[in-house]
């Protein structure tokens, strides 16, 4: 079915569940079900409005339809010799673009390029009332009227259906190398802060059971005196790169044991603490994820996160109920059911997957 | 001018503390590279003070670069210095800044701060590379690589410092420049895609014929900002009036090919008007809802950023386009 039918469908549909009050669940390619707070109401199919809409390389500028997978997005850029430059994580081969923006997952690059919402330049969504809107545009810089595009970025689809984002796109570096040190945690957290606040082409970096990973990506002269400078021992040919790949995906042990998978972004510069369980420090430090084989208690970890200068999230986990994301403090959660209830009054989309109250 | 390679202030702000209108004091963004919740953090950024008062602001820091080169290329068309931005893209580099002047706005510089620029050329392209020493010579050799297939009448690479910050002070000293040779200026600020520079140059040219004033262009091409600065004397009777309509005329422009009414000076009172040109009453109202969200009462600022439809309706009836009036559902007064 062509875009011109799609879309007034879709608004009818959405105009319907505002009346109905039944809620719409937003899917995709359904890799990333297990994220985000319970899954309630009708399941509303979006991956066929797909297909990318315009690609110029040289205007650094790329849109698509809210169901293009992820992978036929990467894969067209690639040959352009460009990137999505916050490496968004795909969790399987049906992720779609609308997916990754909803739910505003970044990378490996995240701390040295940008997140999702850094390279959102513009949206097109029916949000709740059913309307069809279009917020920022196709350009670098826009500043006019507030910014909606960012805003419905990690929004988990509770404020509107994406139908089409345009991104900033970025050349692949020329050259590109992993070097690994053998480090205990607390080290590398100093050493990777000091490291950020030098002129290094740092582009990843991870600690990993007492070893420290160091992505450096640019121009071949620059990626060769940093790695000459850091020391470490290079990762050869293209281990360093399916490394990254296997991080980004969550492919590794780490992350298939946990029966808890806490994701807890703090200050970068937060001290290695011991929680009394397995990390993975991503992200220069301000990522921290804890395997969690039994039940740890929420509290500590939320605690703890927040004295770290960040938030703690329940990425992965059996059970829900304690709550996926940091509590919002009164004043900013009832800013937050009122922007909800701008968007989407009947409270139809996405209803509950952020936070119980919307 | 830093901003393609380096980012916008969205891009820089890390946390906001802000004083709500209600006195609750929040934290909008957080240490971390994240916060829980909706990004409000990207709705505070640019909210020209209608959401919230902003008390202290955390910013992220970017190590200086260890060194940068300055590329001045004059070419004998504008068309050809557009199209080395894209070919200088189109070669995967970033560069630390991307600037174009055309002849107007070279002249009044030159005039103004000796920087050496061409003066018989029809537009300068000054391109910039920064970073290590190693990754500087690498990237400058690309650079005037690419300018050379562009068809540059002349390329000067800077070969000091002095002579960088020489090749710089001529843009930086653009806006005084355009003073000095006229009573009064108008900075326009619309961003484009930048392959329509070309086509909204030309549309600017004849413009200026027919409103009977000057423009002088200077524009960040790497990120598609354009800043026409229309040249008038307030003293005359009309000309500001001509001015503001020409202004307007060159905004509309800037949508119809796909662009913004403003890059980065914000819309403000000024060009509250063209917002009800750039979003449909639908997406009007979601901005007045956000507002509202944040300040029910709309006491903070009121009147800036974002008009009523009401407004719309009044600017509609002055300006009806192409014969469709704006908002027909509403009441006139």
């Amino acid at each position: 079915m062509s875009a011109d039918t799609l879309i007034p469908e879709w608004q009818e549909r959405v105009r319907a569940a505002q009346v109905t009050g039944v809620p719409l669940r937003i899917r995709g390619g359904g890799t990333k079900d297990f994220y985000g707070e319970r899954l309630e109401g009708e399941v509303f199919d979006v991956s066929a409005h797909a297909g990318i809409v315009d690609y110029d390389p040289t205007e650094l500028v790329i849109t698509a339809r809210g169901g293009t997978r992820l992978a036929e997005i990467e894969a067209t850029m690639t040959e352009a010799g460009q990137m999505l430059a916050f490496e968004p994580p795909q969790f399987g081969d049906a992720a779609t673009l609308g997916g990754c923006v909803a739910t505003g997952l970044s990378g490996p690059r995240r701390p040295y390029a940008g997140a999702v919402r850094d390279f959102v330049l513009g949206v097109r969504v029916i949000d709740g009332k059913g309307d069809n809107l279009r917020f920022g545009g196709k350009v670098m810089k826009n500043v006019a009227g507030f910014d909606v595009s960012r805003l419905m970025t990690g929004a988990l689809g509770t404020l509107g259906v994406l139908l089409e984002v345009s991104l900033k796109c970025l050349p692949l570096p020329k050259a590109e190398t992993t070097i690994v040190f053998e480090m205990p945690a607390p080290e590398a957290v100093r050493k990777i802060n000091e490291w950020a606040g030098q002129p290094l082409p740092l582009s990843a970096s991870a600690w990993h059971e007492e070893r420290l990973y160091v992505r450096l990506s640019g121009a071949e002269a620059a990626v060769g005196a940093a790695r000459d400078k850091l020391g470490g021992e290079e990762m050869a040919g293209a281990d360093g790169g399916n490394w990254w790949r296997s991080l980004r995906e969550q492919r590794m042990a780490f992350y298939a044991t946990a029966s808890q998978l806490w994701r807890l972004s703090v200050k970068p510069t937060a001290p290695f603490t011991d929680l009394g369980t397995f990390q993975m420090i991503e992200w220069g430090g301000a990522l921290r994820w804890l395997n969690v084989a039994s039940v740890l208690e929420t509290a500590t970890v939320r605690e703890w996160a927040q004295d770290s200068g960040g938030h703690a999230t329940l990425f992965r986990s059996a059970s829900r109920h304690a709550g996926v994301f940091q509590p919002l403090q009164p004043a900013l959660l009832d800013i937050h059911r009122r922007l909800k209830a701008t968007f989407d009054p009947a409270g139809i989309l996405n209803r509950g997957r952020m936070y119980p109250e919307f | 001018m830093h901003c393609l390679k380096y980012g916008l202030t969205v891009h820089n702000v890390r946390k906001v503390r802000t004083v709500l209108i209600d006195g609750r004091v929040v934290e909008v963004g957080a240490d971390a590279l994240d916060a829980a919740g909706y990004d409000l953090l990207a709705l505070m950024i640019g909210s020209e003070g209608l959401l919230g008062v902003a008390t202290e602001i955390t910013v992220k820091l970017t190590p200086k670069p260890l060194t940068a080169q300055c590329a001045m290329a004059a070419f004998d068309d504008l068309g050809k210095a557009g199209a080395a931005v894209g070919g200088i893209i189109a070669a995967g580099i970033i560069p630390g800044g991307m600037e174009i002047m055309d002849k107007a706005a070279t002249r009044a510089v030159e005039d103004f701060v000796h920087a050496g620029y061409n003066v018989d050329a029809e537009a300068i392209l000054l391109v910039e590379s920064d970073g290590t020493p190693e990754e500087v010579a690498e990237e400058m050799a690309r650079i005037k690589a690419v300018l050379d297939f562009a068809g540059a009448v002349e390329v000067r690479i800077s070969v000091n410092e002095a002579e960088r910050l020489l090749f710089w002070a001529g843009r930086k000293a653009a806006f005084p420049a355009v003073g000095r040779i006229s009573p009064d200026y108008y900075c326009i600020d619309g961003t484009i895609p930048r392959r329509a520079l070309p086509e909204v140059l030309r549309s600017i040219q004849a413009m200026t014929a027919q409103f009977g004033l000057r423009c002088a262009n200077v524009f960040h091409a790497g990120d598609g900002n354009l800043h026409p600065l229309i040249l008038f004397d307030a003293n005359v009777p009309g000309e500001l009036e001509r001015t503001e309509a020409f202004a307007a005329r060159i905004l509309e422009l800037c949508i119809a090919v796909g662009g913004t009414i403003t890059g980065e000076h914000g819309v403000g009172i000024e060009k509250i008007n063209q917002m009800c040109l750039q979003f449909s009453a639908a997406e009007l109202t979601r901005f007045l809802g956000i507002k509202a969200a944040f300040d029910p009462l709309s006491l903070l600022n009121p009147g800036k950023g974002v008009p009523t439809l009401r407004r719309c309706a009044e600017f509609g009836r002055m300006h009806v386009h192409s014969g469709h009036e704006k908002f027909p559902e509403l009441p006139r007064f």
